[in-house]
């Protein structure tokens, strides 16, 4: 009887030093020198930046798909496009986690709407003044966003809730509600506009 | 001035994609000339961000994580040492594997016309769109099947003996995010009626996986093509057994040949 012959034995002696994944440690390393880390394909750097952004992107795709492994699905291809094409993140602008959870709503309603990606990463340009990298800021943002959109009229939280995490264009929202495209049109854009101001408040 | 106070007024709904085909269109065009807009148009973007925060949930599983570390690390170019010894092969030389799976792929292409022209010669009164439909379907399959193997960073992996002649070769073309692999080999001795070659992949950790079973044919060539293997497996290298004609689950014999990635 033929007994098992394992490669591995056999690779021991050929295969040398195989590179062992390495995880340096990264510490408080700033969003940027991490984006150059990972132009200079560092996978640690990715890794890094994946630790500190990946559950505002799941949690931005889950809200968006109410599926766990279409919302991962997602997780998994942004970062992957941020490990291909890191010059694409404007660090002028904004940072870091703003931009990617821009991005993780597009994506995933790209996925519920089971379309191709509309948008390319580096066409995603914004700025906003909370800084995503700080824990803190972000603790303080989160809470005036939660104070607004709880006072927030039922009908304007509900409009602007199926724009943005529902993805429907206004006249299916129009069309939904049965109020007019005027009316819906004002009503997402005050919404925006008061997470703004509460935010800078 | 008018028309800018109409496209500013759009600008969220452009910002969420909200709007429909034309006025969508419009939007562009204007932001594309007007950079008070496009400032606007950034910080509602970053208005986005914010509601965005606002979905705060559990955190994402440890095997999302692994899953992209190893999809990253598939992600760099898979080269083996690259020996510059084997010319004799012909159809394997520096370009040689990709124009062996263009013509791999030709051939399949052809063969697949004639059967279908065959096919529409029968039914020519039920007319001539199923044949078309049936063709565009089965081109998309095999432009799907093949397109990971030219993706950007895909590199194939040469693994031979190293005497002999002609030198055995083989080349194994490995997208390990998809699982998909291709190997083409040439100049393979012939086997006894009861033996044949396996592939395995030689993962990371663990023990070689079977990645199929061939006999080569009478010039000593073998073709594998997407055996069944599990997406996002870490490859350190290939290898060819003999074994007997059924295939093992685990490799009985010395490797002959062995190609690691490097």
């Amino acid at each position: 009887m033929a007994r098992p012959y394992f490669l591995q034995e056999e690779l021991r002696g050929v295969a040398g030093a195989l590179p062992q994944d390495a995880r340096s440690e990264v510490g408080e390393a700033s969003d940027l020198s991490l984006v150059s880390r990972v132009r200079a394909r560092d996978e640690s750097a990715i890794g890094a930046l994946y630790d500190r952004y990946s559950s505002l992107v799941y949690a931005v795709a889950l809200r968006v798909l109410g599926d766990t492994g279409a919302a991962e699905d997602v997780l998994q291809e942004i970062f992957l496009q941020l490990w291909r094409k890191p010059a694409a993140f404007d660090s002028a602008r904004g940072s870091m986690g703003a931009w990617l959870s821009v991005i993780a709503r597009n994506r995933a309603i790209d996925a519920l709407r089971k379309r191709k990606p509309e948008t390319d990463i580096e066409d995603v340009v914004l700025s906003v003044e909370t800084n995503f990298a700080d824990n803190a800021d972000r603790g303080r943002a989160l809470v005036k966003i939660r104070e607004v959109m709880s006072t927030m009229a039922g009908p304007q939280r509900s409009v602007l809730e199926m724009a943005f995490f529902e993805g429907l264009t206004h006249s299916e929202i129009a069309e939904k509600t049965g109020e007019p495209l005027g009316t819906i049109k004002t009503r997402i854009r005050a919404g925006l506009l008061s997470l703004r101001a509460a935010v800078a408040g | 001035m008018a028309a800018h106070e109409q496209f500013a007024e759009d600008l969220a709904l452009y910002a969420l994609d909200a709007l429909d085909g034309s006025q969508k269109a419009a939007v562009e065009e204007h932001v594309e000339t007007c950079a008070s807009c496009r400032s606007e148009l950034e910080s509602l973007r970053g208005d986005m961000a914010l509601m965005a925060l606002s979905a705060s949930g559990p955190h994402p599983p440890q095997r999302s994580r692994d899953r992209l570390m190893s999809a990253i690390a598939a992600d760099r170019p898979v080269i083996a040492p690259e020996r510059e010894t084997v010319s004799s092969g012909g159809w394997f030389g520096r370009l040689g594997w990709m124009a062996a799976a263009l013509a791999l792929l030709a051939g399949a292409l052809l063969m697949n016309n004639a059967k279908e022209k065959n096919a529409a010669l029968q039914r020519e009164i039920a007319g001539l769109q199923t044949k078309t439909a049936a063709q565009d379907a089965e081109l998309e399959r095999v432009r799907r099947e093949f397109a990971p193997f030219f993706a950007p960073g895909i590199q194939p992996v040469t693994i031979e003996v190293p005497n002999g002649h002609p030198q055995p070769q083989g080349k194994a073309i490995y997208v390990q995010s998809s699982g998909k692999l291709l190997f083409l080999a040439s100049n393979l001795p012939a086997l006894p009626e009861d033996k044949a070659y396996e592939l395995w992949v030689l993962p990371i950790t663990g023990n070689p996986l079977p990645a199929g079973v061939f006999r080569p044919d009478n010039k000593g060539g073998g073709i594998v093509v997407n055996p069944p293997l599990s997406a996002g497996v870490a490859a350190k290298g290939f290898a060819i057994t003999v074994e007997p004609k059924e295939g093992s689950a685990a490799p009985t014999t010395k490797p002959m040949m062995v190609g690691l990635v490097s």
